[in-house]
C-alpha cells in the first residue's frame, strides 16, 4: 500500500458533520484515536513471519502429497501484528468499556482473577488424554464445579461436557429421548412457547422432534391452560425458559411440571436467565428435569466476541442415568473419567458422547473461581442486585416507553419495552443506533418476537446506581426524540467507527473471504 | 463483595423508586414453597481473591503440566509453542469482553478479525469459504455430515476407520437419534489407509464419505481417487483435519477434491486446556454456502461508502429460521478463532511452512530413535508429526509406567479403543517443535528400560 | 391466459396446462429487500399448500407454497444472479417458477385481481 503524497494533497472540508463549517477530512482517513486498519492480506506478505525458530528446517519432499502451490496466507512481524489487532480491538464495544444491557445475554463483569487461574500451567497446559493420575487436580475442578451446580439448582446430577448453551439444550433433549427410548415410547412432539429463543425449536428439530408452539398470555407468560390441554401420549415434553424471555417469572412452572410428568413427559428448562434466580430459587424445586447453565452468562466466563461458551446441563434423578460421556466420578478414592471403557460399570445407560473431550475446561476453571469468590451468599446477592437493577430501569422508563408487561408484576433481571408510541417511521432500531452515539451498546432488539419492536434491557448486577441513572437519562432522551420524530436518529450512529452498514448488499452478493491474491 | 457496586443505601433508594418494601417483593411471583430464605446450606460463603487463588493453585499443582517434562501426546490435541503476543492480544478487554457482533457499527474489530479468519481457514483447507468457527472439530464433523444429508437428500455416511474414535462416537450418538446411518469400524494396524476400500463401497445411497487427514494413526494418503468415486456417485467427500499445522507441508484436502473440510483449530494459538475450549473449523465449496451451519461474516459498505463487515446469510440460522435452521448452533468459538488467527498471522505462509517442516523433522528423528528400541516397530510409511509404534506389550499400562518415569509417552490405542484387543499394543506418538532432542532421548531410554 | 391470486400473496398465470408462479407486489413490499430466493428443482412434484420455495430478506425467511398441484418444469435462474428482480418486477421478470397444472379444479378456489385487491385492502 503506497501512501506517499507527492502531489501534496490537502484535505478538503466535509460538510454535514460536527459544527456548521463541517470538519476536515484527513489524509489517512484516521480521526485521532479512531484508526482505520487494512486487512492483514493488504499489509502482510507471504514471505513475512513474526516468529523466529530455533532451527532451519530441512526441505522435505513428500512426493505427490507435498504442498507446492502457494497457500495465500499473509504474515506480519510481531510489532505489526500487535498493532493490527490492537487497532482492531479499539473498534469494538465491550463490557470493560461500559454498560452492555443486552437482554438474555447477561453481560456482566469478567473478573481477571478467572483469567489468571485459567492460565496456570496445571490447567492451561494439560492434555485431555493424559494418564488420569497426572490430572487429578483438573478432575477435581470439574467435580467441585459440578457439586456447586447441582446444589445451586437442587438437581440430581450434571452433565459437564456440552460446549455452549445450544449444545446443552441438545444434551438435555437427547437425555429425554434416551429416557423415552428406555421406556419403549416413541413420543415425537416437543411443546415450545412462541416466546422461546430460536435455539429451542432448532434444537428440538436437530434432535428429530416435531415442534409445536404454545401461545403466551396477554400478561407475557406461557398459557399454561393451553399447554396442559395439549399434553398427551405423543408429547415428549416441554421446553420452557424461566425466568422467561419477557423478563417474567413463570408463576405456573410447578403446575406445568406436575401436569407434564403426569402425562408421561419431561420438562426442559432453558437456563439462559438463571442469573435472576441463582441462590434464591432452585429449578429442581419447580419440577425441572433438565436445564442448561450458560457459564458465560451467570458465571461470568467471558463472551469473547461470540464464544467460546459452556453449557453444563443439570439433570433430575429421572434423566441423570442417561447423561453423556465422559462424566467424572470418585472411584476407589480417586477421581476417574467415566468414558467408553468403564461406562458399563458407572454410567451404563449413557446416551453416548457429544464432543471429543471433556467439555470446556478453560471455562470450568473460570466459573469455579467466580463461584468461590462470591460464595453462596454472594451469588444470592448477584440475583438480588440484577433483579433490583432491572426493576429500577423498568420503573424509571415506563412513562416514556411502553412496557407491555409492566402491569404483570415485578420483572426479573430484564426490563422489556416495545416501540409503540414512537413517531411514524421510527422504530426500535433508531433508538438502538442512537444509544451507540451515547456510548452504550444497544439492548437486545426485536426479541422476544411476541412483542412489537421489542427492547430487552438487562443491566446485570455489575452496574452502579450512577451508571444506571446516566443510562436511563440517555434512553429517556432517545425515547423522547423518537416520539418527536428527530430525523438525526434515522442516520445514527454518527460517531461510531462505521455508519449503518448495508446488510442487503452483504446478503445479495456475499463476499465471505478476501478475494485478492 | 468486590464485584458488586451497589451500596445498602443505593438499594434502599432504588426500592423506594420501584415502590417495593423489600427485595423479597420483587420475587413475589416465585411460589412460596420454592423460595429460598437464605444462602444454601452446605455451600461456603464468599472468599477473598487471595484465598480463591490459593485454592485453585493447589488444584493446579495436582496436575502434571505438559511442559513439566518429555511430552508426546496428540490424537486430536497438539502442544505447540504459542507466541506471547497471542495471549496478550486476546486478553484485550475489547476482544475478551465483547459480545457477538450483532451491532456492526461498534463491532468492526471482531468482524474484521472473523473475515480474516475465514479467509485464512478457507485458504489453508483449499476451500472457497469458511465460517466463523464451530465448537470444536468433533461437533464440526457431525455438522458436516448433517450438511451433506441436506445437500444430497441421502442419509448414509461412510466413515474411514482412520477418523478419530471420539469423532466417530459423536457421530454415532447423534445418528442414533436423527435416523442417519453411520457406517464405521475400528482401524487395523496397517500402514495403508482404508480409502481404496471406501472408494469401492461408495454407492448411490451414500451422502458422504468422511476421512481424516492425517488420520488417527498419523497416516497420510492421497484422496484424489476417493473424491472421484464420491463425485461419480453424487456423494460428498468430507475431510477432517485435526492438526492444521500439517497443511503447511502436505497438500490441502481442497486440492485433492474434498467438498467440505472441517477441523480442529486448537493447534494454532489455543493451547491444550485439558480438552477445551477449542475451535472448530468449517469450510466448503462456494456452491454449498447456503447449506452451511454457523455464523458467517461478509464484506459490505456503510452509509458513507466505507468498507465494513457484518454477519450475513443469517436466514440459515436458528434465531431466524428456528426449527428449519441449518443447525441449532448459536455461539461460535470467537476468542479461540481470534487466537488461531493471530497465531496464523504471526506465522504467515513462510512461518507455517517452516513450522510444519520442523515438526516433520522432529517426528522423523523420534521415529528413528524409537524404531531403534528393541522389539519396537513404526507402523507408518508416511506421516506428518504423529505416528504409531507397535510395542511388544500392552501400551496402555506401559503409558502409566512411563508416566512414573516422568515421560508422557503418547496416547495408547487401548485408551482410544478400549474394547479392541487387537489394537492394544499400539501407541500413537506426536512430536511437535516443543519436543527437544533430549526429550526424544529420554523417551527412547525409558522405553528401552521398560521393555528390557 | 388468466391470472389468479392466493391468500399467501402469490400470483399465478395459467397458460394451457403451464402455470407460472411468483409473489405479488404487495408481498415484496411487506418483505423488504429480497436477498435470495431458493427455488424448487425441476421435476419436483408439488402439492397445493406444500412448501415450494423460500424467499429471504436480511432478517426473515418466508416459505412460498405451491398454489396448485403439479410438477416443476422451470425455475427462474435470473433470480440467482439478481434477487432484487423480485422487488423491482415481482409480477413480471421476477417470477419464481413454472409448473404443470395437475388439477384445474383447484383454480376455482383462487382469487382474481379484483378479489385480491379487496383482500389486501382489508388486511
Amino acid at each position: 500500500m503506497s501512501t506517499l503524497n507527492p502531489a501534496g494533497w490537502r484535505p478538503e472540508m466535509t460538510s454535514g458533520e460536527a459544527g456548521a463549517g463541517g470538519v476536515p477530512a484527513t489524509f489517512t482517513g484516521n480521526r485521532a484515536l479512531m484508526l482505520e486498519e487494512p486487512l492483514i492480506f493488504e499489509i502482510g506478505t507471504r514471505e513475512t513471519t513474526g516468529v523466529d525458530f530455533d532451527e532451519v528446517a530441512e526441505d522435505f519432499d513428500l512426493g505427490p502429497l507435498t504442498r507446492s502451490a502457494p497457500i495465500g496466507l499473509a504474515g506480519l512481524s510481531e510489532s505489526e501484528t500487535v498493532r493490527h489487532y490492537t487497532r482492531l480491538s479499539r473498534q469494538n464495544y465491550a463490557i470493560d468499556l461500559g454498560l452492555f444491557p443486552l437482554g438474555s445475554c447477561t453481560m456482566k463483569h469478567n473478573p481477571r482473577l478467572n483469567e489468571k487461574v485459567a492460565r496456570m500451567a496445571g490447567f492451561g497446559d494439560v492434555h485431555p488424554l493424559q494418564p488420569q493420575e497426572t490430572v487429578q487436580g483438573a478432575l477435581a475442578v470439574i467435580h467441585e464445579l459440578a457439586d456447586w451446580l447441582v446444589k445451586l439448582t437442587g438437581m440430581a446430577s450434571v452433565a459437564m461436557s456440552p460446549k455452549a448453551g445450544a449444545h446443552g439444550e441438545l444434551c438435555g433433549i437427547l437425555c429425554i429421548k434416551a429416557a423415552l427410548e428406555a421406556r419403549g415410547e416413541d413420543r415425537r412432539v416437543l411443546l415450545v412457547p412462541e416466546s422461546a429463543h430460536g435455539t429451542n425449536p432448532a434444537t428440538a428439530a436437530f434432535a428429530g422432534f416435531t415442534v409445536e408452539g404454545i401461545p403466551a398470555t396477554s400478561e407475557g407468560r406461557v398459557d399454561s391452560d393451553a399447554l396442559i390441554a395439549r399434553l398427551g401420549p405423543d408429547v415428549a415434553g416441554v421446553m420452557i425458559t424461566n425466568p422467561n424471555t419477557c423478563g417474567l417469572f413463570e408463576r405456573d412452572m410447578k403446575k406445568i411440571s406436575d401436569a407434564v410428568h403426569a402425562a408421561g413427559g419431561y420438562v426442559y428448562c432453558d437456563g439462559a436467565n438463571f442469573n435472576a434466580i441463582v441462590g434464591r430459587v432452585r429449578p429442581g424445586d419447580l419440577g425441572v428435569d433438565a436445564m442448561h447453565i450458560n457459564l458465560h452468562k451467570t458465571f461470568s466466563t467471558p463472551h469473547g466476541g461470540g464464544g467460546p461458551g459452556s453449557g453444563p446441563v443439570v439433570l433430575s434423578a429421572a434423566l441423570a442415568p442417561y447423561a453423556p460421556l465422559p462424566v467424572v466420578k470418585p472411584v476407589d478414592g480417586k477421581l476417574r473419567l467415566v468414558e467408553e471403557e468403564n461406562a458399563a460399570d458407572h454410567q451404563p445407560d449413557s446416551f453416548g458422547r457429544m464432543t471429543a473431550f471433556h467439555g470446556q475446561m478453560g471455562m470450568f476453571t473460570r466459573a469455579l473461581t467466580y463461584i468461590l469468590s462470591h460464595g453462596s451468599d454472594g451469588l444470592r446477592q448477584v440475583a438480588e442486585d440484577a433483579v433490583l437493577n432491572a426493576n429500577y430501569v423498568l420503573r424509571s422508563l415506563d412513562d416514556v416507553l411502553e412496557a407491555p408487561f409492566g402491569a404483570s408484576g415485578p420483572c426479573m433481571h430484564e426490563a422489556l419495552f416495545s416501540d409503540r408510541g414512537l413517531a411514524d417511521g421510527f422504530s426500535t432500531n433508531d433508538i438502538a443506533k442512537g444509544l451507540i452515539d451515547e456510548g452504550y451498546h444497544p439492548m437486545t432488539v426485536y426479541f422476544p418476537l411476541v412483542v412489537h419492536g421489542a427492547m430487552l434491557v438487562e443491566p446485570t448486577e455489575t452496574e452502579s446506581l450512577d451508571v444506571l441513572d446516566q443510562f436511563i437519562g440517555a434512553l429517556r432522551s432517545l425515547a423522547i426524540r423518537a416520539k418527536q420524530g428527530d430525523e438525526a436518529l434515522k442516520t445514527a450512529p454518527h460517531f461510531a467507527p462505521r455508519a449503518r452498514l448495508d446488510e442487503t448488499l452483504a446478503a445479495r452478493k456475499p463476499v465471505l473471504s478476501w478475494q485478492g491474491e | 463483595m468486590r464485584y458488586l457496586p451497589l451500596t445498602p443505601d443505593d438499594r434502599t433508594k432504588m426500592l423506594a423508586k420501584i415502590g417495593a418494601a423489600s427485595i423479597d417483593d420483587l420475587f413475589v411471583d416465585v411460589p412460596a414453597e420454592a423460595r429460598l430464605n437464605g444462602p444454601i446450606a452446605d455451600l461456603p460463603a464468599h472468599a477473598s481473591e487471595l484465598a480463591v487463588e490459593r485454592h485453585m493453585a493447589a488444584l493446579a499443582r495436582q496436575n502434571r503440566a505438559a511442559g513439566d517434562g518429555p511430552f508426546f501426546l496428540g490424537a486430536g490435541a497438539y502442544r505447540h509453542h504459542v507466541p506471547a503476543s497471542v495471549d496478550h492480544l486476546i486478553q484485550r478487554g475489547e476482544f475478551l469482553t465483547a459480545y457477538t457482533p450483532y451491532q456492526p457499527e461498534i463491532a468492526q474489530g471482531t468482524l474484521q478479525m472473523l473475515f480474516e479468519f475465514q479467509t485464512q481457514v478457507a485458504r489453508l483447507f483449499g476451500m472457497d469459504v469458511a465460517n466463523a468457527s464451530m465448537y470444536d472439530g468433533s461437533t464440526a464433523c457431525w455438522e458436516a455430515v448433517v450438511m451433506a444429508r441436506r445437500i444430497t437428500k441421502r442419509n448414509k455416511a461412510l466413515f474411514s476407520n482412520g477418523v478419530h474414535p471420539h469423532y466417530r462416537s459423536v457421530a454415532r450418538t447423534m445418528a442414533h437419534y436423527t435416523g442417519d446411518v453411520v457406517v464405521d469400524s475400528d482401524p487395523e494396524l496397517n500402514a495403508a489407509s482404508d480409502w481404496a476400500e471406501l472408494a469401492a463401497s461408495v454407492d448411490k445411497d451414500t451422502s458422504c464419505v468422511v476421512v481424516q487427514y492425517p488420520d488417527i494413526l498419523g497416516r497420510i494418503d492421497d484422496m484424489t481417487a476417493l473424491s472421484a468415486a464420491c463425485a461419480q456417485n453424487g456423494a460428498l467427500l468430507i475431510a477432517v483435519v485435526t492438526e492444521p499445522v500439517a497443511l503447511g507441508l502436505i497438500k490441502s484436502p481442497g486440492e485433492m477434491g474434498a467438498d467440505i473440510v472441517v477441523g480442529e483449530g486448537q493447534s494454532l494459538g489455543v493451547g491444550l486446556q485439558f480438552g477445551g475450549p477449542y475451535v472448530g473449523l468449517f469450510a466448503c465449496r462456494q456452491k454449498y454456502v447456503r447449506q452451511m451451519p454457523g455464523r458467517l461474516c461478509g464484506e459490505t459498505v456503510d452509509a458513507n461508502g466505507k468498507r465494513g463487515f457484518v454477519l450475513t446469510l443469517s436466514t440459515r440460522e436458528q434465531h431466524i429460521r428456528r426449527e428449519k435452521a441449518t443447525s441449532n448452533i448459536c455461539t461460535n468459538a470467537g476468542l479461540c478463532a481470534l487466537a488461531f488467527s493471530i497465531h496464523m498471522t504471526l506465522l504467515g505462509e513462510a512461518g507455517l511452512r517452516q513450522l510444519a517442516a520442523i515438526n516433520h523433522g522432529r517426528a522423523k528423528k523420534a521415529a528413528a530413535a524409537l524404531a531403534a528400541v528393541p522389539n519396537v516397530t513404526v507402523l507408518n510409511s508416511g506421516y506428518f508429526n504423529e505416528f504409531t509404534i507397535i510395542l511388544p506389550t500392552d501400551a496402555r499400562s506401559l503409558v502409566h509406567r512411563m508416566a512414573e518415569r516422568g515421560v508422557l509417552a503418547g496416547v495408547s490405542m487401548g485408551r482410544l479403543y478400549p474394547d479392541n484387543d487387537a489394537l492394544a499394543n499400539g501407541l500413537v506418538v506426536a512430536v511437535t517443535e516443543t519436543v527437544t532432542e533430549d526429550d526424544i532421548a529420554a523417551f527412547a531410554k525409558a522405553l528401552t528400560e521398560e521393555l528390557a | 391466459m388468466a391470472r389468479y391470486f392466493t391468500e399467501e400473496h402469490e400470483w399465478l398465470d395459467v397458460d394451457g396446462d403451464t402455470v407460472t408462479v411468483g409473489i405479488t407486489d404487495f408481498a415484496q413490499g411487506q418483505l423488504g429487500d429480497i436477498v435470495f430466493v431458493e427455488l424448487p428443482a425441476v421435476g419436483l412434484d408439488l402439492t397445493q399448500g406444500g412448501d415450494a420455495a423460500v424467499v429471504e430478506s436480511v432478517k426473515a425467511a418466508s416459505d412460498i407454497y405451491a398454489p396448485v398441484d403439479g410438477t416443476v418444469s422451470e425455475a427462474n435462474d435470473a433470480l440467482d444472479a439478481d434477487p432484487a428482480l423480485a422487488n423491482s418486477d415481482p409480477e413480471g421478470e421476477g417470477w419464481f417458477f413454472r409448473m404443470s397444472l395437475g388439477d384445474a379444479s383447484q383454480l376455482g378456489g383462487l382469487m382474481d385481481a379484483a378479489a385480491y385487491k379487496n383482500f389486501c385492502d382489508n388486511l
